[in-house]
């Protein structure tokens, strides 16, 4: 875990402002400010991180799967992809993205699913090697804030990846993270982001698969007219105008 | 799936038309069965399911498409719950094809879709949250309203990871017929969008029928 001192007036973009790792099978929640990005590397390689997102200003505002797919045309996310509130704004932005594909579809492994597969691991006896699912470990998140399971909605799985045949069968795509992928979100308001690092449900491991991650808080350069992400699509442009309008009269992240 | 119901309206113990822009909101018991009929064609019905005993146990898009390893619903389809119980299983459908991806029109998600200055148009949340307000015995909040299914809707998804609006499967008089395995809310927006092609920019009345 690295720090770095904030009483600096300028910040240079890309700057790593902390860093820490994430063991397997574990969970954490952090509130990422406008203006800062989050960097989240797979260091041994097939990880997965379930996401959700949610406004810390209105809670009920939050992560919305179907509208980031249907307002972009898309079924996988990838750079130039933004991730949308069901309130027509964007939380962040996949300014940097090393894997191609991730997916949020799927949901979470639960203590059922982890059972059927990989057999069950209690804490009792397994203590930090025990089989952790996703489901309990956004409903011990969520409960941070006062949320319960009323509020997950569908996550992401970043660094998993699903694919589609022509009659809608769904296929996990092995080996879709190596080590060293990465992805970079740049936050474009504030968000409360909860994650976990339990495996993908899908997943066809025979083992149980225990993947750390790293993350990392950057300084985010100003969004330019002609960002990537921003020109990626239409409506990603329409949702940067919201996010602006919802900024309107707010301090600058920046000074 | 094709697949045909050989249930006759006769029969029924239920009818009620569903107008564009409005909703319905009900209680299915566990063991009947109802229909959702598309009088015109190319209609959307925008679906929520709920435990009728416990609205905090509800349709589940990602556990449905999950468990079942397909992303399209038809005829056979069982719909989970968030905690994975089998809530409805589509037992007839003449359609061949639903869509649990695209989720709700929302005045906001209108806004990226179409255009800022749509944001007051009838949207398909609308319908819900006054659906909610209206029938406040069940006690649900805007936290309750999550991601549902588009009968009729027809939302392909590529090899490439690509997804698209298509123009629907649908037509006059196809429908699709779900039996309850629990005590269930079903809660329909019949979809009010103007906007979007799919549908002709015209969208139509469905009628709801149910059998005991």
């Amino acid at each position: 875990m690295t720090t770095l001192s904030t009483s600096k007036k300028y910040i240079e973009p890309g700057a790593v402002l902390y860093e820490d790792t994430i063991p397997p099978a574990s969970h954490w929640s952090l509130r990422m400010r406008k203006g800062t990005s989050l960097k989240i590397t797979d260091i041994e390689g097939g990880a997965n991180v379930g996401m959700l997102f949610y406004n810390p200003e209105n809670m009920l505002e939050r992560y919305n799967a179907p509208d980031t797919l249907k307002g972009q045309h898309t079924f996988k996310l990838t750079r130039g992809n933004c991730l949308y509130s069901d309130m027509g704004r964007i939380f962040c932005s996949i300014v940097d993205d090393s894997v191609g594909w991730h997916e949020t579809v799927c949901g979470n492994t639960t203590k059922q699913i982890i059972k059927d597969k990989w057999g069950e691991k209690n804490y009792q006896e397994f203590h930090n090697e025990w089989n952790q699912n996703g489901h309990s470990s956004f409903l011990i998140e969520l409960a941070k804030y006062g949320l319960g399971k009323k509020d997950m909605a569908a996550n992401l799985n970043l660094f998993s990846a699903v694919g589609v045949d022509d009659l809608g069968n769904l296929q996990y795509l092995e080996n879709n993270s190596k080590a060293g992928d990465f992805i970079t979100l740049r936050f474009e308001m504030d968000t409360l982001v909860l994650f976990h690092t339990c495996p993908h449900p899908l997943s066809t491991a025979e083992e149980y698969p225990r993947r750390p991650i790293m993350y990392q808080i950057l300084q985010a350069g100003e969004v330019e007219e002609d960002d990537y992400c921003r020109k990626y699509r239409d409506e990603n442009d329409r949702g940067f105008q919201n996010n602006e309008i919802y900024h309107l009269g707010g301090a600058c992240c920046h000074d | 799936m094709i697949k045909e119901s050989e249930l006759m309206i006769k029969n029924a113990s239920y009818r009620e038309t569903v107008l564009a822009g409005d909703y319905f909101m009900k209680v299915i018991k566990k063991g009947q069965t109802f229909r959702i009929l598309d009088l015109e064609g190319n209609q959307a019905a925008d679906t929520l399911f709920y435990n009728a005993d416990d609205p905090s146990e509800r349709y589940s898009a990602v556990d449905t498409i999950r468990e079942q390893g397909n992303v399209y619903l038809s005829a056979g389809t069982r719909l989970l719950s968030n905690e994975n119980n089998l809530m409805l299983e589509i037992v007839a459908d003449t359609c061949g094809r639903h869509d649990t991806l695209g989720g709700a029109c929302a005045t906001e998600s209108n806004t990226i879709r179409y255009s800022l200055d749509k944001k007051c148009m009838h949207a398909c949340r609308d319908s819900w949250m006054l659906a909610i307000a209206e029938n406040d015995q069940y006690g649900m909040s805007k936290r309750d309203i999550t991601h549902n299914i588009n009968f009729f809707m027809n939302v392909p998804v590529t090899k490439e990871g690509g997804l698209s609006f298509e123009d629907g499967l649908s037509a006059p008089g196809k429908y699709v017929e779900l039996k309850a395995h629990m005590d269930t809310i079903v809660l329909v927006s019949n979809c009010p969008q103007l906007n979007n092609p799919c549908n002709a920019y015209n969208p139509t009345p469905v009628e709801i029928i149910i059998w005991d």
